[in-house]
């Protein structure tokens, strides 16, 4: 496996505040990562670090080998779709669409029309008169089109609708399947993207909290849910991540389960339900902060 | 797509059931990846190792640069694995239910012959 980015003991300071704080990982090639953590936590001062936007304070970030900082040999390879990008004052959308092929080599102008017939978005009006959800398509657009070697989208969608969204992850996917390339997605909408996502990053004040396989993360739990005398003979001593019950009735999440201890818990009157990337997101982002606190 | 087991797990399930009911004939060309990635709305690494456990089991075979295709004896295979399952999948969990309810085994018999008159 080739690796697009190796960050290493990455760290950046506001002042006293540590935005981020001793990052090591690295980005393996034609992967679909998602970059997930809480508002604060420092996704974006991280994605400023590798795009070259931001120097680090400390620590070393390597893109397709070499540092991003003022170097167009990575810069030209790598697109990076902000939340609130501005554009010139009096611009349409269509000058945008004229100018991203001076910055994307492999710029592709007719997935670029397809996309623009898709969000169903003016290109002929001023950027300015534009909703919400239009701004953000204009990005979403330029960052599928791009082909970027190399593309980070920072939470791209704020005021896009259902629908728009939805046309997003499908054009996402059915484009990253024929033109494989390294994505990175920043997101509060884990739910939404899970499927999507091969790697899992989860930032939380500054730190690397998880670095998994996605799919290995999404079989970590399974929650158990029966009366609190069967729930606690079937569960035994398993590491318990989350506890909860009403009445007789209790619900836990446990480890994951293999196919003949599912059975088991049918047998035993229990049902088991899924437990989503985002819960489990949740639940570990509380046991680290009491461990945490434990420590402290 | 919204089960406690492993995506990769329902993605060879769904194939299995559209072998097993016929709508992917045993010697037919399977889906893509790409395609199967696409349509379950998941990421195309995800969709592989689904398609191949299938590949592991012999129920779907590649031909190199042409695609996957179904195995002959493919559908009587997985009836067979789904019959040897079918107690623990189905008899238990009814058995588990009735008991809860009170219904003992000859009501249970009673009612199957019942239902299985109507349809």
């Amino acid at each position: 496996m080739t690796s697009t980015i190796e960050v290493t003991n990455l760290s950046k300071n506001f002042g006293k505040v540590n935005a981020v704080n001793d990052v090591s990982f690295t980005v393996e090639e034609n992967k679909i990562y998602g970059l997930l953590g809480r508002n604060g936590a420092g996704k974006t001062t991280l994605m400023q670090l590798l795009t070259g936007q931001e120097f680090a304070s400390s620590g070393t970030i390597s893109l397709f080998g070499q540092t991003p900082v003022e170097n167009a040999k990575v810069l030209q390879n790598t697109c990076f779709i902000k939340e609130s990008q501005r554009y010139p004052e009096d611009f349409r959308p269509k000058d945008v669409f004229k100018t991203a092929p001076w910055f994307f080599a492999n710029w592709d102008q007719d997935f670029a029309d397809r996309l623009i017939a898709d969000f169903r978005l003016p290109v002929d009006r001023r950027i300015k008169k534009l909703s919400r959800g239009q701004l953000s398509s204009i990005g979403v657009i330029v960052g599928l089109a791009s082909r970027a070697p190399l593309t980070f989208f920072d939470e791209p969608y704020l005021g896009l609708d259902a629908v728009a969204r939805q046309i997003f992850y499908d054009r996402l996917l059915e484009d990253y399947a024929a033109h494989p390339r390294t994505v990175i997605l920043s997101t509060h909408l884990i739910d939404e993207v899970s499927n999507l996502l091969e790697h899992v990053l989860v930032i939380d004040e500054g730190k690397l909290l998880i670095n998994e396989d996605a799919e290995t993360l999404r079989n970590r739990a399974t929650n158990v849910v029966g009366m609190k005398t069967a729930v606690e003979t079937f569960i035994g001593n398993r590491e318990v991540l989350h506890r909860d019950g009403i009445g007789g009735l209790s619900s836990v999440t446990v480890a994951g389960l293999s196919e003949s201890e599912r059975r088991d818990a049918h047998s035993a009157g229990l049902e088991l339900s899924p437990v989503s990337l985002q819960q489990l997101i949740i639940q570990l982002t509380r046991t680290e902060t009491k461990e945490f606190e434990a420590s402290a | 797509m919204d089960d406690s087991r492993p995506l990769f797990a329902q993605v060879a399930e769904n194939i299995e059931n559209d072998i097993i009911s016929g709508a992917l004939p045993e010697e037919g060309q399977a889906p893509s990846i790409n395609e199967f990635a696409a349509f379950y709305r998941i990421n195309p690494a995800t969709a592989l190792k689904g398609v191949n456990v299938l590949v592991d089991a012999g129920i779907l075979y590649k031909k190199r640069g042409i695609g996957m295709f179904v195995a002959t004896g493919a559908q009587e295979q997985l009836k067979g694995a789904r019959r040897d399952s079918f107690s623990s999948e189905y008899v238990r969990p009814l058995l588990a239910e009735a008991e809860k309810l009170g219904i003992d085994s000859a009501q249970l018999t009673q009612m199957i012959a019942k239902e299985a008159n109507n349809s």
